[in-house]
């Protein structure tokens, strides 16, 4: 199917059918009861997972193929953003022209950090990265407020008006795909579910699709394995004949287009952008991000994203209220006890619970979720086997 | 006049004289073994034909165009490929894509951005890939983690990989290092194969007399980075110079 081999096919085939029903799957409990709150198949959040999907899938073909870390690329995910939003204040509300200019802005700025950041390796390259991701935000926070709006940041005002779209006096325009308005859902509700299904969120998943589509294509390819090769042993490659600079550029200005590609897309679903976006937090998320689900692997990254960001918006909305009707079976000091325990790892304390995970990760599963996924699949895989096996000794003595 | 010129060269490390005028011809299609004690400055030989370092003084040409100042990776293309003392292969990699690698650099150059294509698709090279290793006899090994693989193996399959790109000057670094007996005698009838089939040119340095009496048709001898002498393996046997080098070497 479309050039893939059988498994990265069948891959393919499991992540499509789970981004197009995530709606449905993120919403596994009904309305009103308890655990509504662990549902997230709200429009706002499912844009989050896929958009940081594809901004994971970008990072992990620089780090994950060629072992540069860059801990600066948040930054392509600033100017991505920035260059989708002007694209709306000035030419047009269609999203399409601003993730393309996000994307193509993007690439340029991965061009030039790439350039000099590549001149040195290892430890020097990640702080190379990061002295540039974080001159990124000062040039956004306070240099170049006129283009960045500062502080604040830009949104799409009622003053706007766009060259290509016609915006009603006063109002402030919305963002759409040839008049589809990114905010637009359709709401479906089968018994005590509701089931949302929002014109954003199914954008920013067909876009992950492609995305996530081209990066299986890239791993497969030989321009793939002379990134590896990279990563396993650059001075072998310089005497086989192969410039090992222009592969690792490469892959950055792909990765920081794969960036660019989220920064534009989270532009097209809300409108605004702040410097915080470039924020180095903002760098070592997406670092997190693809340790946590197995750097190196088509599915690890994606995987990542949506793990933390679930933490973040789900773990971090838990209160003590909660816990309190949770553990309102128990006696009253236990209950309280309980309480006093969990505390700290929930609401705002959900960075410690994810640190937590990280850390089990890390020391447990160093080839992260995908590598849990995989030991799972081979207890159940040896299981089969030796059926087989006792099957077939079973039959043996009979011939 | 040799595909490989090396005149004058000189390298010096700090106070040591690694190389002191050296002169060196090999012949189009011949097997040109250097041998010499530990530290003689074998490996620094080579290390400046191909780009690792640059002489202090002298020229290196290959096949009438000069070396120095080159990259690694443009001197391969120029048609050297390196063996190195030790093993330099593709540890996170297949033994397949091991190979594959350089049938790619030879095909397409030193950079090509080909992202879209399956590897799986390019089923030439795939079969070239495939023959070297049956001439290596790795075939077996193919899907197997290049860096799991045994010191002498290892060794066999960078000269595959330096094979398969046909280069027309071999350089090896002591190949048969740490291999068992059969698996030398098979790489000696291996290089000779392909140094009559394929017209490769090689320079070879090698500890295993064994090896260099096999397959050189000239030998020179390198002691304290001079070279003693140059000369058939007949004459090399019996000249007293040589057994000075070495027997010195033994009294260590
Ligand atoms: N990069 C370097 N920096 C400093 N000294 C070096 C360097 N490379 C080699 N040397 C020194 O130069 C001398 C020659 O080394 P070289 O590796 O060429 O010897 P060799 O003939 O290959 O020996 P062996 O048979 O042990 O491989 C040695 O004394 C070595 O310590
Ligand atoms: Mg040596």
């Amino acid at each position: 199917m479309l050039g893939l081999n059988k498994k990265d096919a069948g891959l393919f085939t499991i992540v499509i059918v789970l981004t197009m029903l995530a709606p449905f799957i993120l919403n596994p409990f009904p309305e009103n009861s308890e655990l509504a709150q662990f549902n997230a198949g709200y429009p706002d959040l499912m844009q989050r997972f896929v958009i940081f999907g594809i901004f994971a899938i970008g990072f992990n073909i620089l780090f994950g193929l060629t072992g540069y870390l860059s801990f600066g690329h948040a930054a392509f995910l600033g100017v991505g953003s920035y260059a989708a939003i002007w694209m709306m204040k000035l030419l047009t509300l269609n999203v399409i022209p601003a993730i393309i200019m996000g994307i193509i802005f993007a690439g340029l700025c991965g061009g030039g950090v790439g350039f000099v950041a590549r001149s040195r390796s290892g430890i020097y390259f990640s702080i190379l990265t990061l002295a540039f991701a974080q001159m990124s935000y000062a040039l956004a926070y306070s240099v170049l407020t006129p283009i960045t709006g500062g502080e604040t940041g830009l949104q799409i005002k009622a003053t706007d008006s766009p060259l290509m779209s016609s915006v009603p006096e006063g109002e402030i325009g919305r963002a759409n795909l040839f008049g589809l308005e990114m905010g637009s859902s359709y709401e479906l509700s089968v018994g005590g579910w509701l089931f949302t299904f929002n014109a954003g969120y199914y954008i920013a998943a067909v876009c992950m699709l492609i995305a996530f589509y081209l990066s299986i294509r890239l791993f497969r390819s030989p321009f793939g394995m002379m990134l590896r090769a990279v990563k396993s042993n650059q001075q072998r490659m310089n005497y086989t004949g192969l410039n090992s600079k222009p592969y690792t550029l490469a892959a950055f200005v792909i990765s920081g287009m794969y960036a660019g590609l989220a920064g534009g897309l989270m532009v097209a679903m809300d409108t605004q952008v702040g410097p915080e976006r470039m924020f180095w937090t903002a760098s070592g998320e997406v670092v997190l991000m693809a340790i946590l689900g197995g750097v190196g692997t088509l599915i690890g990254p994606v995987l990542g994203a949506g793990m933390i960001k679930y933490m973040e918006n789900i773990i971090s909305k838990i209160n003590d209220n909660i816990l309190h009707q949770w553990f309102a079976f128990m006696p009253d000091g236990i209950e309280d006890f309980m309480v006093f325990i969990i505390h700290p790892f929930i609401g705002k304390g959900w960075h410690l619970t994810l640190g937590i995970v990280f850390m089990l990760v890390v020391i447990f599963l160093p080839g992260g979720l995908v590598e849990g996924g995989q030991r799972i699949g081979r207890l159940f895989g040896r299981k089969k086997r030796a059926e087989a096996e006792a099957e077939s000794t079973a039959k043996t003595p009979a011939e | 006049m040799g595909i490989l010129e090396v005149k004058g060269v000189n390298k010096r490390f700090g106070g040591l004289q690694a190389l002191g005028d050296v002169n060196l011809s090999v012949a189009e299609n011949s097997v040109h073994a250097i041998i010499g004690p530990n530290g003689a400055g074998k490996s620094t030989l080579l290390n400046c034909l191909v780009g690792k370092l640059i002489p202090d003084t002298g020229s290196v040409m290959f096949d009438g165009n000069s070396v120095l100042g080159r990259k690694p990776h443009e001197i391969n293309q120029m048609g050297i490929s390196r063996v190195f003392q030790t093993p330099e292969i593709f540890g996170d990699l297949t033994v397949m894509e091991n190979i594959l690698i350089p049938c790619f650099a030879k095909r397409d150059g030193s950079f090509r951005m080909h992202a879209f294509e399956g590897v799986n698709h390019e089923t030439a090279l795939m079969e070239k890939a495939e023959n070297i290793l049956e001439d290596v006899n790795m075939a077996e090994k193919r899907d197997m983690h290049a860096a799991s693989l045994s010191r002498g193996d290892k060794r066999r399959l960078e000269m595959a990989m330096c094979l398969v790109q046909e280069p027309r000057l071999l350089l090896l670094d002591e190949p048969t290092a740490g291999m068992a007996r059969a698996d030398t005698n098979n790489t000696i009838d291996l290089l000779k194969e392909i140094n009559q089939k394929r017209d490769i040119t090689m320079c070879i340095i090698e500890h295993d007399m064994h090896v260099v009496f096999s397959l050189a048709e000239r030998i020179t001898v390198l002691a304290q980075g001079t070279p003693l002498v140059e000369d058939t393996p007949e004459n090399i046997k019996g000249n007293p110079k040589v057994q000075e080098a070495y027997l010195g070497e033994s009294q260590h």
